[in-house]
Protein backbone atom coordinates (compact mmCIF):
# COMPACT_ATOMS: atom_id res chain seq x y z
CA UNK A 1 0.00 0.00 0.00
CA UNK A 2 2.69 2.46 1.07
CA UNK A 3 4.68 1.85 -2.09
CA UNK A 4 1.65 2.29 -4.36
CA UNK A 5 0.90 5.62 -2.67
CA UNK A 6 4.53 6.63 -3.13
CA UNK A 7 4.26 5.71 -6.79
CA UNK A 8 1.04 7.74 -7.11
CA UNK A 9 2.70 10.76 -5.48
CA UNK A 10 5.77 10.39 -7.72
CA UNK A 11 3.49 10.14 -10.75
CA UNK A 12 1.55 13.25 -9.67
CA UNK A 13 4.87 15.01 -9.17
CA UNK A 14 5.91 14.23 -12.72
CA UNK A 15 2.55 14.97 -14.34
CA UNK A 16 1.02 17.69 -12.24
CA UNK A 17 3.86 19.76 -10.78
CA UNK A 18 3.60 22.59 -13.33
CA UNK A 19 -0.20 22.66 -13.07
CA UNK A 20 -0.15 22.83 -9.25
CA UNK A 21 2.68 25.36 -9.01
CA UNK A 22 1.29 27.65 -11.72
CA UNK A 23 -2.13 27.67 -10.06
CA UNK A 24 -0.55 28.40 -6.68
CA UNK A 25 1.62 31.27 -7.97
CA UNK A 26 -1.64 33.00 -8.87
CA UNK A 27 -2.61 32.98 -5.18
CA UNK A 28 0.78 33.81 -3.69
CA UNK A 29 2.06 36.19 -6.33
CA UNK A 30 5.46 34.91 -5.28
CA UNK A 31 7.39 32.02 -6.80
CA UNK A 32 9.35 31.05 -3.67
CA UNK A 33 6.30 30.96 -1.43
CA UNK A 34 4.34 29.01 -4.06
CA UNK A 35 7.15 26.44 -4.32
CA UNK A 36 7.11 26.02 -0.53
CA UNK A 37 3.35 25.50 -0.44
CA UNK A 38 3.43 23.02 -3.33
CA UNK A 39 6.21 21.04 -1.68
CA UNK A 40 4.10 20.98 1.49
CA UNK A 41 1.12 19.71 -0.50
CA UNK A 42 3.13 16.81 -1.95
CA UNK A 43 4.44 15.98 1.54
CA UNK A 44 0.86 16.04 2.81
CA UNK A 45 -0.21 13.66 0.02
CA UNK A 46 2.34 11.13 1.27
CA UNK A 47 0.73 11.10 4.73
CA UNK A 48 -2.94 11.44 3.83
CA UNK A 49 -3.34 9.32 0.70
CA UNK A 50 -2.56 6.03 2.54
CA UNK A 51 -5.72 6.68 4.66
CA UNK A 52 -8.00 8.54 2.28
CA UNK A 53 -6.97 6.76 -0.88
CA UNK A 54 -5.44 8.38 -3.96
CA UNK A 55 -7.88 11.09 -5.12
CA UNK A 56 -9.50 10.78 -8.54
CA UNK A 57 -7.87 14.03 -9.62
CA UNK A 58 -4.54 14.27 -7.81
CA UNK A 59 -3.67 17.60 -9.45
CA UNK A 60 -6.86 19.25 -8.23
CA UNK A 61 -6.33 17.82 -4.72
CA UNK A 62 -2.74 19.05 -4.58
CA UNK A 63 -3.68 22.50 -5.92
CA UNK A 64 -6.44 22.91 -3.36
CA UNK A 65 -4.09 21.92 -0.51
CA UNK A 66 -1.25 24.13 -1.77
CA UNK A 67 -3.55 27.11 -2.28
CA UNK A 68 -5.16 26.66 1.14
CA UNK A 69 -1.72 26.61 2.71
CA UNK A 70 -0.80 29.78 0.82
CA UNK A 71 -4.00 31.49 1.95
CA UNK A 72 -3.35 30.43 5.57
CA UNK A 73 0.14 31.84 5.47
CA UNK A 74 -1.12 35.08 3.95
CA UNK A 75 -3.88 35.43 6.55
CA UNK A 76 -1.47 34.87 9.40
CA UNK A 77 0.78 37.44 7.84
CA UNK A 78 3.60 35.04 8.54
CA UNK A 79 4.94 35.56 5.07
CA UNK A 80 6.20 38.99 6.29
CA UNK A 81 6.82 41.47 3.59
CA UNK A 82 8.26 39.65 0.66
CA UNK A 83 7.93 42.64 -1.60
CA UNK A 84 11.36 41.90 -3.08
CA UNK A 85 10.16 38.60 -4.44
CA UNK A 86 6.62 39.57 -5.36
CA UNK A 87 5.80 38.38 -8.82
CA UNK A 88 2.18 39.10 -9.56
CA UNK A 89 1.17 42.41 -8.09
CA UNK A 90 -1.86 42.80 -10.27
CA UNK A 91 -3.55 39.56 -9.26
CA UNK A 92 -2.99 39.87 -5.50
CA UNK A 93 -6.64 39.66 -4.44
CA UNK A 94 -8.28 39.32 -1.07
CA UNK A 95 -7.42 35.84 0.23
CA UNK A 96 -11.11 35.18 0.95
CA UNK A 97 -11.86 35.30 -2.76
CA UNK A 98 -9.14 32.80 -3.45
CA UNK A 99 -11.01 29.64 -2.39
CA UNK A 100 -11.33 28.80 -6.05
CA UNK A 101 -12.87 25.60 -7.26
CA UNK A 102 -9.90 24.31 -9.20
CA UNK A 103 -11.93 22.18 -11.57
CA UNK A 104 -14.32 24.98 -12.49
CA UNK A 105 -11.27 27.01 -13.42
CA UNK A 106 -9.60 24.42 -15.58
CA UNK A 107 -9.13 26.83 -18.49
CA UNK A 108 -7.61 29.53 -16.37
CA UNK A 109 -5.29 27.05 -14.72
CA UNK A 110 -4.12 25.78 -18.11
CA UNK A 111 -3.23 29.35 -18.98
CA UNK A 112 -1.31 29.61 -15.74
CA UNK A 113 1.16 26.97 -16.91
CA UNK A 114 1.71 28.98 -20.08
CA UNK A 115 2.20 32.13 -18.01
CA UNK A 116 4.77 30.33 -15.90
CA UNK A 117 6.76 29.01 -18.86
CA UNK A 118 6.70 32.40 -20.61
CA UNK A 119 8.08 33.93 -17.42
CA UNK A 120 10.84 31.31 -17.15
CA UNK A 121 11.80 31.76 -20.83
CA UNK A 122 11.61 35.55 -20.91
CA UNK A 123 14.39 37.02 -23.10
CA UNK A 124 15.43 39.23 -20.16
CA UNK A 125 16.63 36.06 -18.35
CA UNK A 126 20.03 34.62 -19.36
CA UNK A 127 19.58 31.56 -21.65
CA UNK A 128 21.23 29.06 -19.29
CA UNK A 129 19.04 30.36 -16.46
CA UNK A 130 15.93 30.00 -18.65
CA UNK A 131 16.60 26.28 -19.00
CA UNK A 132 17.38 25.89 -15.31
CA UNK A 133 14.25 27.77 -14.21
CA UNK A 134 12.07 25.78 -16.60
CA UNK A 135 13.37 22.48 -15.23
CA UNK A 136 12.93 23.71 -11.71
CA UNK A 137 9.52 25.39 -11.94
CA UNK A 138 7.78 23.52 -14.77
CA UNK A 139 9.28 20.07 -14.24
CA UNK A 140 9.71 20.23 -10.46
CA UNK A 141 13.37 19.18 -10.49
CA UNK A 142 15.36 20.10 -7.39
CA UNK A 143 18.35 22.40 -7.75
CA UNK A 144 20.61 19.38 -7.19
CA UNK A 145 18.91 17.52 -10.06
CA UNK A 146 19.15 20.52 -12.38
CA UNK A 147 22.84 20.90 -11.52
CA UNK A 148 23.44 17.21 -12.21
CA UNK A 149 21.60 17.38 -15.53
CA UNK A 150 23.94 20.10 -16.78
CA UNK A 151 27.04 18.84 -14.94
CA UNK A 152 27.34 22.17 -13.18
CA UNK A 153 28.24 22.27 -9.51
CA UNK A 154 25.34 22.66 -7.16
CA UNK A 155 26.40 25.97 -5.62
CA UNK A 156 26.79 27.56 -9.04
CA UNK A 157 23.38 26.26 -10.15
CA UNK A 158 21.70 27.47 -6.94
CA UNK A 159 23.25 30.91 -7.47
CA UNK A 160 22.08 30.95 -11.10
CA UNK A 161 18.49 30.07 -10.13
CA UNK A 162 18.40 32.53 -7.23
CA UNK A 163 19.74 35.34 -9.39
CA UNK A 164 17.11 34.66 -12.08
CA UNK A 165 14.28 34.57 -9.53
CA UNK A 166 15.49 37.84 -8.01
CA UNK A 167 15.54 39.45 -11.42
CA UNK A 168 12.02 38.22 -12.18
CA UNK A 169 10.82 39.87 -8.99
CA UNK A 170 12.93 43.05 -9.02
CA UNK A 171 12.45 43.87 -12.70
CA UNK A 172 8.79 42.71 -12.70
CA UNK A 173 9.18 40.18 -15.48
CA UNK A 174 5.48 39.69 -16.24
CA UNK A 175 3.49 36.54 -15.40
CA UNK A 176 1.25 36.47 -18.42
CA UNK A 177 0.79 35.09 -21.89
CA UNK A 178 2.33 37.62 -24.32
CA UNK A 179 0.19 39.68 -26.66
CA UNK A 180 -0.58 38.43 -30.16
CA UNK A 181 2.17 40.60 -31.74
CA UNK A 182 4.82 39.38 -29.31
CA UNK A 183 3.64 35.77 -29.26
CA UNK A 184 5.63 34.25 -32.17
CA UNK A 185 9.00 35.50 -30.87
CA UNK A 186 8.17 34.51 -27.31
CA UNK A 187 6.93 31.04 -28.30
CA UNK A 188 10.18 30.64 -30.23
CA UNK A 189 12.14 31.44 -27.04
CA UNK A 190 10.20 28.77 -25.14
CA UNK A 191 10.71 26.21 -27.92
CA UNK A 192 14.44 27.01 -28.00
CA UNK A 193 14.66 26.18 -24.30
CA UNK A 194 12.75 22.91 -24.70
CA UNK A 195 14.82 21.97 -27.76
CA UNK A 196 18.08 22.72 -25.92
CA UNK A 197 16.88 20.57 -23.03
CA UNK A 198 16.12 17.74 -25.44
CA UNK A 199 19.38 18.10 -27.41
CA UNK A 200 21.42 18.12 -24.19
CA UNK A 201 19.66 14.94 -23.09
CA UNK A 202 19.76 13.22 -26.49
CA UNK A 203 23.55 13.42 -26.74
CA UNK A 204 24.98 14.61 -23.45
CA UNK A 205 27.89 16.99 -24.17
CA UNK A 206 29.90 15.36 -21.38
CA UNK A 207 29.70 12.60 -18.80
CA UNK A 208 29.49 8.82 -18.64
CA UNK A 209 26.16 8.30 -20.43
CA UNK A 210 25.34 9.09 -24.04
CA UNK A 211 21.72 9.86 -23.22
CA UNK A 212 20.36 11.79 -20.23
CA UNK A 213 16.96 10.15 -20.00
CA UNK A 214 15.77 12.60 -17.35
CA UNK A 215 16.30 15.58 -19.69
CA UNK A 216 14.86 13.80 -22.74
CA UNK A 217 11.71 12.81 -20.90
CA UNK A 218 11.21 16.24 -19.32
CA UNK A 219 11.60 17.85 -22.74
CA UNK A 220 9.04 15.41 -24.13
CA UNK A 221 6.63 16.21 -21.27
CA UNK A 222 7.02 19.94 -21.95
CA UNK A 223 6.61 19.40 -25.71
CA UNK A 224 3.35 17.55 -25.06
CA UNK A 225 2.16 20.16 -22.59
CA UNK A 226 2.85 23.01 -25.04
CA UNK A 227 1.14 21.13 -27.85
CA UNK A 228 -1.92 20.58 -25.64
CA UNK A 229 -1.99 24.29 -24.73
CA UNK A 230 -1.15 25.71 -28.20
CA UNK A 231 -2.47 23.01 -30.57
CA UNK A 232 -2.66 25.34 -33.59
CA UNK A 233 0.93 26.59 -33.46
CA UNK A 234 2.89 24.80 -36.22
CA UNK A 235 6.26 25.45 -34.52
CA UNK A 236 5.02 23.83 -31.32
CA UNK A 237 3.69 20.88 -33.35
CA UNK A 238 7.00 20.70 -35.24
CA UNK A 239 9.08 20.57 -32.07
CA UNK A 240 6.95 17.81 -30.55
CA UNK A 241 7.25 15.85 -33.81
CA UNK A 242 11.03 16.37 -33.83
CA UNK A 243 11.38 15.13 -30.25
CA UNK A 244 9.19 12.06 -30.88
CA UNK A 245 10.86 11.10 -34.17
CA UNK A 246 14.38 11.50 -32.78
CA UNK A 247 13.66 9.84 -29.47
CA UNK A 248 11.94 6.89 -31.15
CA UNK A 249 15.45 5.70 -32.07
CA UNK A 250 16.63 5.71 -28.44
CA UNK A 251 16.42 1.90 -27.87
CA UNK A 252 18.78 1.29 -30.82
CA UNK A 253 21.35 4.04 -30.21
CA UNK A 254 23.37 2.19 -27.57
CA UNK A 255 24.11 -1.54 -27.68
CA UNK A 256 23.96 -4.01 -24.78
CA UNK A 257 27.43 -3.02 -23.63
CA UNK A 258 26.61 0.69 -23.60
CA UNK A 259 28.45 1.35 -26.87
CA UNK A 260 27.35 3.95 -29.38
CA UNK A 261 25.62 2.57 -32.49
CA UNK A 262 25.52 4.94 -35.47
CA UNK A 263 22.28 5.55 -37.35
CA UNK A 264 23.73 3.53 -40.25
CA UNK A 265 24.19 0.45 -38.07
CA UNK A 266 21.09 0.64 -35.88
CA UNK A 267 18.64 -2.25 -35.78
CA UNK A 268 15.57 -0.42 -37.07
CA UNK A 269 13.21 -3.03 -35.63
CA UNK A 270 14.27 -1.68 -32.20
CA UNK A 271 12.88 1.75 -33.04
CA UNK A 272 9.58 2.62 -31.41
CA UNK A 273 7.30 2.52 -34.44
CA UNK A 274 4.16 3.69 -32.65
CA UNK A 275 6.06 6.83 -31.56
CA UNK A 276 7.27 7.26 -35.15
CA UNK A 277 3.65 7.02 -36.36
CA UNK A 278 2.61 9.74 -33.92
CA UNK A 279 5.56 11.92 -34.98
CA UNK A 280 4.86 11.51 -38.70
CA UNK A 281 1.22 12.58 -38.25
CA UNK A 282 2.35 15.66 -36.33
CA UNK A 283 5.05 16.60 -38.85
CA UNK A 284 2.52 16.50 -41.72
CA UNK A 285 0.38 18.90 -39.75
CA UNK A 286 3.33 21.20 -38.96
CA UNK A 287 4.42 21.31 -42.62
CA UNK A 288 1.04 22.68 -43.74
CA UNK A 289 2.15 26.21 -42.93
CA UNK A 290 4.15 27.82 -45.76
CA UNK A 291 7.00 28.40 -45.48
CA UNK A 292 7.57 25.71 -42.86
CA UNK A 293 9.37 26.68 -39.64
CA UNK A 294 12.72 25.33 -38.46
CA UNK A 295 11.36 22.70 -36.10
CA UNK A 296 8.94 21.40 -38.75
CA UNK A 297 11.86 21.06 -41.19
CA UNK A 298 14.09 19.37 -38.63
CA UNK A 299 11.22 17.00 -37.83
CA UNK A 300 10.71 16.33 -41.55
CA UNK A 301 14.39 15.30 -41.81
CA UNK A 302 13.99 13.01 -38.80
CA UNK A 303 10.85 11.58 -40.45
CA UNK A 304 12.73 10.71 -43.66
CA UNK A 305 15.22 8.72 -41.54
CA UNK A 306 12.46 7.18 -39.43
CA UNK A 307 10.52 5.96 -42.46
CA UNK A 308 13.53 4.62 -44.39
CA UNK A 309 13.55 0.80 -44.25
CA UNK A 310 17.36 0.79 -44.13
CA UNK A 311 20.36 3.13 -44.16
CA UNK A 312 21.03 2.37 -47.82
CA UNK A 313 17.41 2.98 -48.78
CA UNK A 314 17.46 6.46 -47.18
CA UNK A 315 16.33 9.25 -49.51
CA UNK A 316 19.44 11.44 -49.16
CA UNK A 317 18.34 13.79 -51.96
CA UNK A 318 15.20 14.57 -49.98
CA UNK A 319 17.30 15.11 -46.85
CA UNK A 320 19.73 17.48 -48.62
CA UNK A 321 16.73 19.39 -50.04
CA UNK A 322 15.21 19.76 -46.57
CA UNK A 323 18.57 20.96 -45.19
CA UNK A 324 18.72 23.56 -47.99
CA UNK A 325 15.32 24.90 -46.88
CA UNK A 326 16.38 24.80 -43.24
CA UNK A 327 19.65 26.60 -43.91
CA UNK A 328 17.75 29.36 -45.74
CA UNK A 329 15.59 30.18 -42.70
CA UNK A 330 18.02 29.11 -39.97
CA UNK A 331 21.59 29.71 -41.16
CA UNK A 332 23.36 27.98 -38.29
CA UNK A 333 26.83 26.42 -38.71
CA UNK A 334 25.58 23.18 -37.15
CA UNK A 335 22.82 22.94 -39.78
CA UNK A 336 25.44 23.61 -42.48
CA UNK A 337 27.54 20.77 -41.03
CA UNK A 338 24.62 18.34 -41.10
CA UNK A 339 23.84 19.37 -44.67
CA UNK A 340 27.47 18.73 -45.68
CA UNK A 341 27.30 15.25 -44.16
CA UNK A 342 24.04 14.53 -46.03
CA UNK A 343 25.74 15.62 -49.29
CA UNK A 344 28.43 13.04 -48.55
CA UNK A 345 25.80 10.31 -48.52
CA UNK A 346 23.84 11.68 -51.49
CA UNK A 347 26.83 12.36 -53.77
CA UNK A 348 29.67 10.32 -52.28
CA UNK A 349 32.46 10.94 -49.74
CA UNK A 350 34.49 13.21 -52.06
CA UNK A 351 31.57 15.66 -52.38
CA UNK A 352 30.92 15.38 -48.65
CA UNK A 353 34.53 16.20 -47.85
CA UNK A 354 34.45 19.27 -50.12
CA UNK A 355 31.28 20.47 -48.40
CA UNK A 356 32.81 19.88 -44.94
CA UNK A 357 36.08 21.62 -45.82
CA UNK A 358 34.11 24.72 -46.82
CA UNK A 359 33.10 24.94 -43.14
CA UNK A 360 36.62 24.50 -41.74
CA UNK A 361 37.02 28.17 -40.84
CA UNK A 362 33.65 28.42 -39.08
CA UNK A 363 34.59 29.48 -35.51
CA UNK A 364 31.48 27.92 -33.94
CA UNK A 365 32.44 24.51 -35.35
CA UNK A 366 36.11 24.71 -34.34
CA UNK A 367 35.40 23.11 -30.96
CA UNK A 368 32.70 20.76 -32.28
CA UNK A 369 33.79 17.13 -32.44
CA UNK A 370 31.27 16.21 -35.18
CA UNK A 371 33.10 18.23 -37.85
CA UNK A 372 36.30 16.27 -37.20
CA UNK A 373 34.57 12.90 -36.83
CA UNK A 374 32.53 13.42 -40.03
CA UNK A 375 35.72 14.35 -41.95
CA UNK A 376 37.40 11.27 -40.51
CA UNK A 377 34.56 9.06 -41.73
CA UNK A 378 34.66 10.43 -45.30
CA UNK A 379 38.48 10.22 -45.40
CA UNK A 380 38.28 6.60 -44.25
CA UNK A 381 35.78 5.81 -46.99
CA UNK A 382 38.16 7.36 -49.51
CA UNK A 383 41.03 5.21 -48.19
CA UNK A 384 43.00 8.24 -46.98
CA UNK A 385 43.94 6.46 -43.75
CA UNK A 386 46.65 8.79 -42.42
CA UNK A 387 44.39 11.85 -42.74
CA UNK A 388 41.45 9.91 -41.27
CA UNK A 389 43.61 9.00 -38.25
CA UNK A 390 44.46 12.67 -37.61
CA UNK A 391 40.81 13.67 -37.92
CA UNK A 392 39.66 10.94 -35.49
CA UNK A 393 42.35 12.08 -33.05
CA UNK A 394 41.12 15.66 -33.37
CA UNK A 395 37.54 14.52 -32.69
CA UNK A 396 38.74 12.64 -29.61
CA UNK A 397 40.37 15.77 -28.27
CA UNK A 398 37.10 17.66 -28.64
CA UNK A 399 34.61 15.13 -27.24
CA UNK A 400 33.96 14.95 -23.52
CA UNK A 401 31.28 12.29 -23.65
CA UNK A 402 32.63 8.90 -22.52
CA UNK A 403 30.43 6.84 -24.88
CA UNK A 404 31.41 8.97 -27.87
CA UNK A 405 35.08 8.79 -26.90
CA UNK A 406 34.92 4.98 -26.73
CA UNK A 407 33.35 4.95 -30.16
CA UNK A 408 36.05 7.20 -31.63
CA UNK A 409 38.84 5.14 -30.06
CA UNK A 410 37.25 2.06 -31.57
CA UNK A 411 37.23 3.74 -35.01
CA UNK A 412 40.94 4.49 -34.63
CA UNK A 413 41.70 0.87 -33.73
CA UNK A 414 39.73 -0.44 -36.70
CA UNK A 415 41.55 2.00 -38.98
CA UNK A 416 44.83 0.31 -38.12
CA UNK A 417 43.41 -3.20 -38.10
CA UNK B 1 3.30 50.56 -10.97
CA UNK B 2 7.07 50.24 -11.01
CA UNK B 3 9.71 52.69 -12.14
CA UNK B 4 12.61 52.01 -14.45
CA UNK B 5 15.63 54.05 -15.42
CA UNK B 6 16.37 53.79 -19.13
CA UNK B 7 20.10 54.51 -19.51
CA UNK B 8 21.31 55.62 -22.91
CA UNK B 9 24.77 54.25 -23.73
CA UNK B 10 26.36 55.55 -26.90
CA UNK B 11 29.70 55.88 -28.63
CA UNK B 12 30.92 59.35 -27.59
CA UNK B 13 33.22 59.80 -30.58
CA UNK B 14 30.18 59.53 -32.86
CA UNK B 15 28.55 62.32 -30.89
CA UNK B 16 31.70 64.46 -31.15
CA UNK B 17 31.61 64.22 -34.94
CA UNK B 18 27.87 64.52 -35.48
CA UNK B 19 26.75 66.80 -38.35
CA UNK B 20 24.36 69.63 -37.44
CA UNK B 21 21.52 68.17 -39.55
CA UNK B 22 21.93 64.80 -37.83
CA UNK B 23 21.99 66.47 -34.42
CA UNK B 24 18.78 68.29 -35.27
CA UNK B 25 17.19 65.04 -36.39
CA UNK B 26 18.16 63.21 -33.16
CA UNK B 27 16.88 66.03 -30.97
CA UNK B 28 13.61 66.01 -32.91
CA UNK B 29 13.37 62.24 -32.31
CA UNK B 30 13.80 62.77 -28.57
CA UNK B 31 11.15 65.48 -28.71
CA UNK B 32 8.77 63.09 -30.49
CA UNK B 33 9.60 60.27 -28.06
CA UNK B 34 8.89 62.61 -25.13
CA UNK B 35 5.53 63.61 -26.54
CA UNK B 36 4.51 60.08 -27.50
CA UNK B 37 5.31 58.64 -24.07
CA UNK B 38 4.54 61.75 -22.00
CA UNK B 39 2.17 59.78 -19.75
CA UNK B 40 4.87 57.43 -18.47
CA UNK B 41 7.98 59.64 -18.50
CA UNK B 42 8.88 60.85 -15.01
CA UNK B 43 12.11 62.61 -15.94
CA UNK B 44 15.11 62.54 -18.17
CA UNK B 45 18.24 64.42 -19.21
CA UNK B 46 21.11 64.39 -21.62
CA UNK B 47 24.56 64.40 -20.03
CA UNK B 48 27.75 66.24 -21.00
CA UNK B 49 30.40 63.79 -22.26
CA UNK B 50 32.59 61.75 -19.91
CA UNK B 51 35.47 64.14 -20.66
CA UNK B 52 33.67 66.53 -18.31
CA UNK B 53 33.21 63.89 -15.59
CA UNK B 54 34.86 64.03 -12.18
CA UNK B 55 35.03 60.97 -9.94
CA UNK B 56 35.03 61.18 -6.17
CA UNK B 57 35.96 58.26 -3.94
CA UNK B 58 36.21 57.97 -0.20
CA UNK B 59 39.48 56.35 0.84
CA UNK B 60 39.84 53.96 3.78
CA UNK B 61 41.62 56.79 5.63
CA UNK B 62 38.40 58.80 5.44
CA UNK B 63 39.80 61.35 3.03
CA UNK B 64 38.46 61.85 -0.48
CA UNK B 65 40.27 61.57 -3.76
CA UNK B 66 38.97 63.54 -6.66
CA UNK B 67 40.03 62.43 -10.14
CA UNK B 68 39.35 63.59 -13.66
CA UNK B 69 37.20 61.24 -15.74
CA UNK B 70 34.47 58.64 -15.43
CA UNK B 71 34.50 55.55 -13.16
CA UNK B 72 35.07 53.21 -16.04
CA UNK B 73 36.44 54.07 -19.47
CA UNK B 74 34.28 52.29 -22.02
CA UNK B 75 33.64 52.82 -25.71
CA UNK B 76 29.95 53.30 -25.07
CA UNK B 77 29.32 55.67 -22.20
CA UNK B 78 26.26 56.84 -20.30
CA UNK B 79 25.06 59.88 -22.23
CA UNK B 80 21.54 60.41 -20.95
CA UNK B 81 18.58 58.80 -19.27
CA UNK B 82 14.82 58.67 -18.92
CA UNK B 83 12.95 57.76 -15.76
CA UNK B 84 9.76 55.95 -16.75
CA UNK B 85 6.82 54.28 -15.08
CA UNK B 86 5.54 50.88 -16.26
CA UNK B 87 3.40 48.02 -14.96
CA UNK B 88 6.04 45.41 -15.75
CA UNK B 89 9.26 44.78 -17.64
CA UNK B 90 7.51 44.14 -20.97
CA UNK B 91 5.85 47.56 -20.82
CA UNK B 92 9.15 49.16 -19.87
CA UNK B 93 10.95 47.41 -22.75
CA UNK B 94 8.26 48.57 -25.18
CA UNK B 95 8.99 52.20 -24.18
CA UNK B 96 12.77 51.59 -24.14
CA UNK B 97 12.65 50.36 -27.73
CA UNK B 98 11.43 53.82 -28.78
CA UNK B 99 14.26 55.74 -27.10
CA UNK B 100 16.47 57.26 -29.83
CA UNK B 101 20.03 55.91 -29.44
CA UNK B 102 21.58 55.96 -32.93
CA UNK B 103 25.16 55.44 -31.67
CA UNK B 104 24.53 52.65 -29.19
CA UNK B 105 21.61 51.33 -27.20
CA UNK B 106 19.79 51.54 -23.90
CA UNK B 107 19.92 49.61 -20.64
CA UNK B 108 16.76 49.22 -18.56
CA UNK B 109 17.19 49.10 -14.79
CA UNK B 110 14.34 48.68 -12.31
CA UNK B 111 14.27 51.34 -9.60
CA UNK B 112 14.85 49.81 -6.19
CA UNK B 113 12.56 50.82 -3.39
CA UNK B 114 13.19 50.42 0.33
CA UNK B 115 10.20 50.07 2.60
Amino acid sequence: MASSVEAAVADAHRREWAFVLAATVRVTGDIDLAEECVQDAYARALTSWPNSGVPAKPGAWLTTVARRRAIDLKRRGSTHDRSMSLLVRTTAKDPDEMEIDVEANGGEVADDRLRLIFTCCHPAIAPEAQVALTLRLLCGLTTVEVARAFLVNETAMAARITRAKKKIAAAHVPYRVPSVEELPARVDAVLTVVHLMFATGHTAPAGADLIRRDLVERALDLGRMLHALLPDDPDVTGLLALILLTDARRPARVDGRGHLVLLADQDRSDWDHSVIGEGVTLVRDALKRRPPGRFALMAAIAAVHAEAPSWNATDWREIVGLYDLLLAIWPSPVVALNRAVAIGFADGPEAGLTALDALATEPVLAAYSYLASSRADFLRRLGRVAEARLAYQEALMLSENAVERDFLEDCLLRLDG
Amino acid sequence: MAEYLVLIYEDETSWDNVEPEMLGKILAEHQAFGEHHAKVIRGGNALQPTSTATSVREESSGSYTVTDGAFAETKEALGGYYLIEAADLDEALAVARDVPAPFGGVEVRPIRTFD
